[in-house]
C-alpha cells in the first residue's frame, strides 16, 4: 500500500478521532483524576499495541518486552537530569537508542524460534536489569532521582503533567496508526506469513530475517518513548520498576485479552485490563487477589477464547472484521 | 484443527481482496456496524466513568470537621513488617487525638480520618496511589510510605500537587536535595546511622577491621556511602565493601568472603528479611566476628525469635523504649510505650514511635498555625524546634535541603541475654546507655 | 586460597539443588514440549509443604520431604489436566501463557493466604569446619539427597516400565501411541513427576534458606539457565548444568562483587541459547 493511501481508509480516521477524544476528555472541568487514569491507560495501550506487532503479526512472543520501556526511561532521565537536554529531544533519543539496541540484539536472538526466543527475551531483560543495577552512572540499584527543576521548562510540575499527558496520548495514537499501517502493507503481509509458517514464507520469497529484525526494532521505538515520558513524569527511575517482568507479562495478557493480530484488540484489552487492575488495586478486599483474577482471566482466554475479545466480536458479527480491525 | 481462532480476521481480510467495489456496496452496512460498535464502546466508557464517579463521590464524602490524612502502607511485600509497625504508630496517635476531641485549629476542632492503600512494597504503585489519595480521596495532608525508596517516589507527587507530607520511616537524604517545599523528615538522615557503631567498635579496638556488607537499596546504599568515609576518618580499615541484591536469601558466599577478609566487625544489612537471614547464616557458618551491627532488622521484636543467632547483634535505632527524653508536648516515652503495649500487646520499636511522632508533630504545627491551610502549617513546621517522645525535631529550611532532619539523634541498641531472655538495651552513646556494651558480641 | 576453594565447594553444593530444580523443568519440556512457567510456584509449594508439615504435624524436616514429593506429584497431575492438556500441540505461546496463568493464580492465592512474610524451617545439623570455613550440615545433606534422587530418576527412566514409556513418548508420540502406550496418561504422569521434582527441590531449599511466597521466581529463572546449559529434555544434563552454575557462582564470588553475578549468569544464558541451544551437556543426540 502506498504510504498516503492510508489516509483514505476510514479506520485510520477512526483512530485519529479516538485519540483526539482521548486527549480532550479530561480537559473538561480540569478532571485530574481522569487524566491520571488515562495516562496509565495510554501507556498500556502503547505497550500492548507495539507488542502485538511481534506476537500478533510475526508470531514471536516477546516476553521481555518491558526492557524497551525501561531502557527508554533510563536514557531519557539520564539525558534530562545529567546533561540537561529538553524533554522532547531526550525522549526521542531514548526511542532511537533503544530501537538501535533492539536491532543489534535482535540480530542475535531472532535466530531462535518459539519458546527459545521467548526465554531469550526474558534473559535479555534480566541481564539488562542486573547490569543497570550495577551501573553507577545510572544510579545502580537505587536509581536516578530527577531534580524537580527539570519541570521548569514545561511550566512547573503541575503544568508539565498536562503537557506530558498530551505527549503520551500522541504516542498512543502513533502506535495504533503504526499498527494499522503495517498491517495494511506488504511488510505486514510478510510478517503475517512468517507468523503462520516461517519456513513456507521463506520459500515463497519473504525476506524473513530482515523483516523480523525490522519489526523487532520498530516494536521497540514507541514503548521506549512512552517509557521516557512515563519516568519523566515519575521523576524517579530504578531497575526494579523499569524492568518489571510482571508488567511485561501483563502486556501480553492485554494483547491476548483484546485479541492478538488485530489493531483494536490490544488497545481494547489494555483499556479493560487497566480498569480491572486499578479497581482491584484500590478495593481493599480484593487487592491481594489481583494476581489471582488476572491469572484466572488469562487462563480462561488461553483455554477457551484464544482470539480474545475482538476475536469473539469478529466471529459474532462478521461485518465488523472489515471496519474494526 | 481449525485455524480460525488464531487469525479470525482472515475471513474479513480475504474478502477485502476487492476493496473499492466491496466498500462502495457495503458502505451503508459498514456505517451501521460502526455506529453499533461505537455505541457499545461508548456505553462501556460511560459505565466505567459512572462507576469511577460514584466511587470518587463515596471516597470524598468526608464531613467538614474531619481532617483527611492519606498514605500507603506496605501490607504485603518485603517491607511489610516495619511498615505495619509504623501504621500502628499512626493509628495510636489518631485514636488518642480523636478521643481527646480532635485537633484544634483556631476555633475549629477536627477529627482525624485516615485513608490508606496497600502499596505492596512497590514504587510503581506508590505514585498511582498517592495521586489517587490527593485527587480522588481529597487527602489534606500526607504521611509517607515506609522506606526511603518508596518515599522518594511519593515525594514527587506531593510536590506536584502542593500537598504537605511528613516523611517517617525514610532516612535517605537525596530526596530532600531536589528542590522541594513541602517535605518534612522525622528520622535522622542515613549518613548518621552507623557513626555510633563505628565509635563503639573503635572504643573497644582502635585497630578493628570492618566488613561493610549491605543491601543494594537506596537507604542502605546511602548509609554505606557515609560509613566508608566515616570509618576512614576514625582510622578503621574497611577490608570488605560489597552490596547484595535486596532479594538475596543465600548469604553463604558473601559470608565466606567476610571470613576470608578476617574482619573484626560486620556492619550493614538492609531491611528485615535480608537482615534476619544474614544474622542467622552468620551464626550457622560460625564466622569469627567480634561485632555485628545490622540496619533495621534487629530493631523489630520479632528478631528475638532467631534465638542464639540474635544474641549480641546491635542495631542503630531512631528510638528505643528506654530513652529518657523530656517532651515539650505529647506523652513521655514511657507513657507512649505503655499505651502501645496495652493496645498492640507488643513493645514498640522505632518505626512505631516515628509514626506516632509524625502525627504528633503535624498536630502541633496545625495548632500553632491555628489553621489547616498547607502554607500556614508548612510555615509552622519550618519553625518547629522541639523535643517529643521521639527526640529532637528541627527541619532544615535551606532550599537545597529543605525538610532534612537536623536535630534528631540515634542510639545503638544491642540484644543481650538477661535472665535467660533476649532483651534490647541501649549501649551507645554512653550517656544514654542502659546496659554495658558486649564486645565480642557473642 | 582456602577461601576460593571453600567458595567453590559451597557453590557446587548449592548448585546441585539448582540442578534438581531444573530436572523437573527439563523433563516436562523434553517430554511434551511445554515450558512449565508454573515451575516457580511449584518450588514454593514444596517449600510450604515442608513448612506446614513440620509446623502443624511436628514432623522432622527431612521426614517431610517424602510426603511433599508425593503431594507434588498429585498436584502436578491435577495441574496437567487443568492447564496443560488442552494446549499440547498448540503453538508455544499458548502453553507458555496457560502455565504462566496457573503460576499467577497460585502465587496470588499464596500471597492472599500467607502474605509475603518470611518463613523459616528451623533445621540445624552439625557441619564440617575446615580451616575456618564451615560447610553447614544442611548444605551437605541437601547435595547428598539430590544425588540420591537423581540416581533414582535415572534408574526409573531407564529400567522401570513407566519410565521407559515416558522416554518413548518423548521420542515420538505417534509411534508410542501405535505401540499401545496410553500417551495422554503417560504425559500427565510425566508432568506430575516433573512437578514432584520441583516440589522436592523446594523442600530441600526450605531446609537451607528462609523463603517467602515470592521466592519461587528467582529459582525459576535459575532453572531456566540450568536447563538451557544442560540441554532440553536431558535430566542428567540438568544436574550437570546445576553443578556448572554453582561452580560458576563459587568461582566468581571471591573475585568480583556479588551483585555482578546475576549479570554474568544471564549473559551466559543468552549466549548459550544463541550459540548452543541444544545445551552444553547434551550427551545424546536429539532430533
Amino acid at each position: 500500500m502506498r504510504p498516503l493511501a492510508i489516509l483514505r481508509r476510514p479506520f485510520f480516521w477512526l483512530i485519529v478521532l479516538a485519540t483526539i477524544a482521548f486527549a480532550l476528555v479530561p480537559l473538561r472541568g480540569n478532571n485530574v483524576e481522569l487524566r491520571e487514569e488515562l495516562i496509565l491507560a495510554a501507556i498500556y495501550i502503547t505497550l500492548a499495541s507495539n507488542l502485538n506487532l511481534m506476537i500478533g503479526y510475526a508470531g514471536y512472543v516477546n516476553f521481555g518486552n518491558i526492557v524497551f520501556f525501561g531502557l527508554g526511561g533510563y536514557v531519557c532521565i539520564y539525558l534530562v537530569n545529567t546533561l540537561g537536554w529538553p524533554l522532547m529531544l531526550a525522549a526521542l533519543s531514548g526511542g532511537a537508542v533503544v530501537s538501535l539496541l533492539a536491532y543489534l540484539f535482535g540480530l542475535g536472538i531472532l535466530r531462535l524460534r518459539g519458546a527459545y526466543f521467548a526465554l531469550a527475551t526474558i534473559g535479555v531483560n534480566e541481564a539488562v536489569s542486573a547490569f543497570v543495577s550495577n551501573f553507577e552512572p545510572w544510579g545502580g540499584a537505587s536509581g536516578i532521582y530527577m531534580s524537580i527543576e527539570a519541570y521548569q521548562p514545561l511550566g512547573g510540575a503541575m503544568q508539565a503533567l498536562w503537557t506530558i499527558y498530551f505527549m503520551i496520548v500522541a504516542v498512543m495514537g502513533l502506535s495504533l496508526v503504526l499498527s494499522y499501517a503495517i498491517k495494511r502493507s506488504k511488510f505486514g503481509l510478510g510478517l503475517l506469513a512468517i507468523g503462520q509458517n516461517e519456513d513456507a514464507a521463506l520459500v515463497l520469497g519473504v525476506p524473513a530475517p530482515r523483516y523480523k529484525a525490522l519489526v523487532y526494532s520498530a516494536s521497540a521505538f514507541l514503548p521506549a518513548v512512552a517509557g521516557a515520558l512515563f519516568f519523566f513524569k515519575s521523576a524517579f527511575i530504578q531497575p526494579s520498576d523499569a524492568f518489571d517482568l510482571t508488567l511485561s507479562i501483563e502486556a501480553i495478557v492485554m494483547v491476548m485479552l483484546g485479541g492478538q493480530g488485530t489493531v483494536v484488540g490490544p488497545a481494547l484489552g489494555a483499556f479493560v485490563y487497566e480498569e480491572l487492575r486499578s479497581t482491584l488495586l484500590t478495593t481493599a478486599a480484593l487487592s491481594s487477589l489481583q494476581l489471582v483474577i488476572s491469572g484466572g482471566l488469562l487462563l480462561v482466554i488461553v483455554l477457551f477464547l484464544p482470539g480474545g475479545l475482538m476475536g469473539w466480536v469478529h466471529r459474532r458479527w462478521p461485518g465488523t472484521a472489515r471496519i474494526l480491525e | 484443527m481449525r485455524n480460525e481462532y488464531i487469525f479470525p480476521f482472515r475471513h474479513g481480510w480475504a474478502r477485502h481482496a476487492s476493496p473499492v467495489g466491496a466498500l462502495r456496496i457495503s458502505a451503508w452496512r459498514a456505517i451501521l456496524c460502526l455506529w453499533h460498535t461505537k455505541e457499545v464502546q461508548m456505553k462501556k466508557l460511560l459505565s466505567i466513568a459512572l462507576a469511577a464517579a460514584l466511587f470518587a463521590a463515596q471516597a470524598s464524602a468526608a464531613a467538614d470537621d474531619t481532617l483527611t490524612i492519606g498514605f500507603t502502607v506496605s501490607q504485603t511485600g518485603s517491607l511489610n513488617l516495619d511498615s505495619v509497625a509504623q501504621l500502628h504508630g499512626f493509628e495510636l496517635w489518631r485514636d488518642e487525638v480523636n478521643a481527646a476531641g480532635g485537633i484544634k485549629a483556631g476555633n475549629q476542632r477536627y477529627q482525624v480520618r485516615f485513608v490508606s492503600y496497600d502499596d505492596q512494597s512497590q514504587g510503581g504503585r506508590v505514585q498511582q496511589l498517592y495521586t489517587r489519595l490527593i485527587v480522588q480521596d481529597k487527602a489534606q495532608f500526607l504521611f509517607s510510605p515506609y522506606s526511603s525508596g518508596l518515599v522518594a517516589t511519593a515525594a514527587i507527587i506531593s510536590e506536584q500537587y502542593g500537598k504537605l507530607m511528613l516523611t517517617t520511616g525514610a532516612a535517605e537524604q537525596k530526596t530532600y536535595q531536589l528542590g522541594n517545599k513541602y517535605l518534612f523528615q522525622l528520622y535522622t538522615p542515613a549518613d548518621h546511622y552507623l557513626t555510633g557503631a563505628l565509635d563503639a567498635v573503635k572504643s573497644k579496638n582502635p585497630k578493628a577491621t570492618i566488613a561493610l556488607v549491605y543491601s543494594d537499596d537506596p537507604f542502605s546504599k546511602a548509609v554505606a556511602i557515609a560509613t566508608r568515609t566515616q570509618a576512614k576518618e576514625r582510622g578503621l580499615n574497611v577490608v570488605l565493601d560489597e552490596s547484595y541484591p535486596p532479594s538475596t536469601t543465600d548469604f553463604s558466599a558473601i559470608i565466606n568472603k567476610v571470613i576470608s577478609s578476617k574482619a573484626d566487625a560486620l556492619l550493614g544489612g538492609g531491611h528485615y528479611p535480608d537482615g534476619a537471614t544474614l544474622a542467622r547464616q552468620v551464626y550457622e557458618q560460625k564466622a569469627p566476628l567480634k561485632w555485628m551491627t545490622l540496619l533495621v532488622a534487629p530493631d523489630s521484636p520479632q528478631f528475638a525469635s532467631l534465638g542464639d543467632a540474635a544474641k549480641g547483634v546491635s542495631v542503630p535505632s531512631q528510638w528505643a523504649p528506654q530513652v529518657t527524653y523530656k517532651p515539650d508536648f505529647g506523652p513521655t516515652p514511657a507513657a507512649f510505650t505503655k499505651a502501645f503495649e496495652a493496645k498492640y500487646k507488643i513493645a514498640p520499636g522505632y518505626h512505631a514511635a516515628g509514626g506516632y511522632a509524625a502525627g504528633l508533630l503535624l498536630q502541633h504545627a496545625i495548632e500553632q498555625a491555628q489553621s489547616i491551610d498547607p502554607q500556614k502549617v508548612a510555615a509552622a513546621l519550618n519553625q518547629t524546634n522541639a523535643t517529643t517522645l521521639f527526640g529532637g525535631t528541627k527541619f532544615s529550611t535551606d532550599p537545597k535541603s529543605h525538610g532534612l532532619q537536623i536535630a534528631h539523634d540515634m542510639v545503638l541498641t544491642q540484644w543481650l541475654m538477661e535472665g535467660g531472655k533476649l532483651v534490647k538495651e541501649v549501649v551507645w552513646p554512653l550517656a544514654a546507655k542502659t546496659a554495658a556494651l558486649a564486645y565480642p558480641y557473642h | 586460597m582456602y577461601g576460593i576453594l571453600a567458595s567453590i565447594i559451597d557453590g557446587v553444593l548449592v548448585g546441585s539443588v539448582y540442578g534438581l530444580a531444573a530436572m523437573g523443568l527439563t523433563l516436562i519440556w523434553g517430554v511434551m514440549d511445554v515450558i512449565n512457567l508454573a515451575h516457580g510456584a511449584m518450588i514454593v509449594a514444596g517449600m510450604f509443604g515442608v513448612f506446614l508439615l513440620t509446623d502443624s504435624l511436628g514432623l522432622p524436616p527431612y521426614a517431610a520431604i517424602g510426603p511433599t514429593m508425593v503431594l507434588g506429584f498429585f498436584v502436578g497431575v491435577l495441574l496437567y489436566w487443568i492447564a496443560v492438556h488442552r494446549v499440547i500441540g498448540r503453538p508455544a505461546l499458548m502453553s507458555l501463557l496457560s502455565t504462566f496463568s496457573a503460576d499467577m493464580v497460585l502465587i496470588g492465592l499464596g500471597t492472599a493466604v500467607w502474605g509475603t512474610v518470611l518463613f523459616n524451617v528451623p533445621v540445624s545439623l552439625p557441619g564440617i569446619t575446615w580451616r575456618g570455613y564451615t560447610f553447614t550440615g544442611t548444605h551437605i545433606l541437601a547435595a547428598v539427597l539430590t544425588a540420591v534422587i537423581a540416581g533414582g530418576l535415572y534408574l526409573f527412566l531407564n529400567y522401570a516400565r513407566l519410565g521407559k514409556a515416558i522416554r518413548a513418548v518423548s521420542d515420538n508420540r505417534e509411534a508410542a501411541e501405535l505401540a499401545g502406550i496410553p500417551t495422554t496418561q503417560v504425559l500427565s504422569l510425566a508432568f506430575g513427576l516433573g512437578v514432584a521434582l520441583a516440589c522436592t527441590s523446594g523442600a530441600l531449599i526450605a531446609t537451607l534458606f528462609p523463603f517467602t511466597v515470592l521466592s519461587g521466581g528467582a529459582y525459576q529463572l535459575k532453572s531456566f539457565v540450568v536447563t538451557v546449559l544442560g540441554g532440553l529434555g536431558n535430566p542428567a544434563g540438568a544436574l550437570f548444568g546445576g553443578l556448572a552454575l554453582g561452580l560458576l557462582e563459587g568461582l566468581a564470588t571471591p573475585f568480583i562483587p556479588v551483585s555482578w553475578i546475576p549479570v554474568i549468569e544471564f549473559v551466559v544464558f543468552v549466549v548459550v541459547l544463541i550459540a548452543a541451544p541444544r545445551g552444553l551437556f547434551n550427551f545424546r543426540r536429539r532430533s
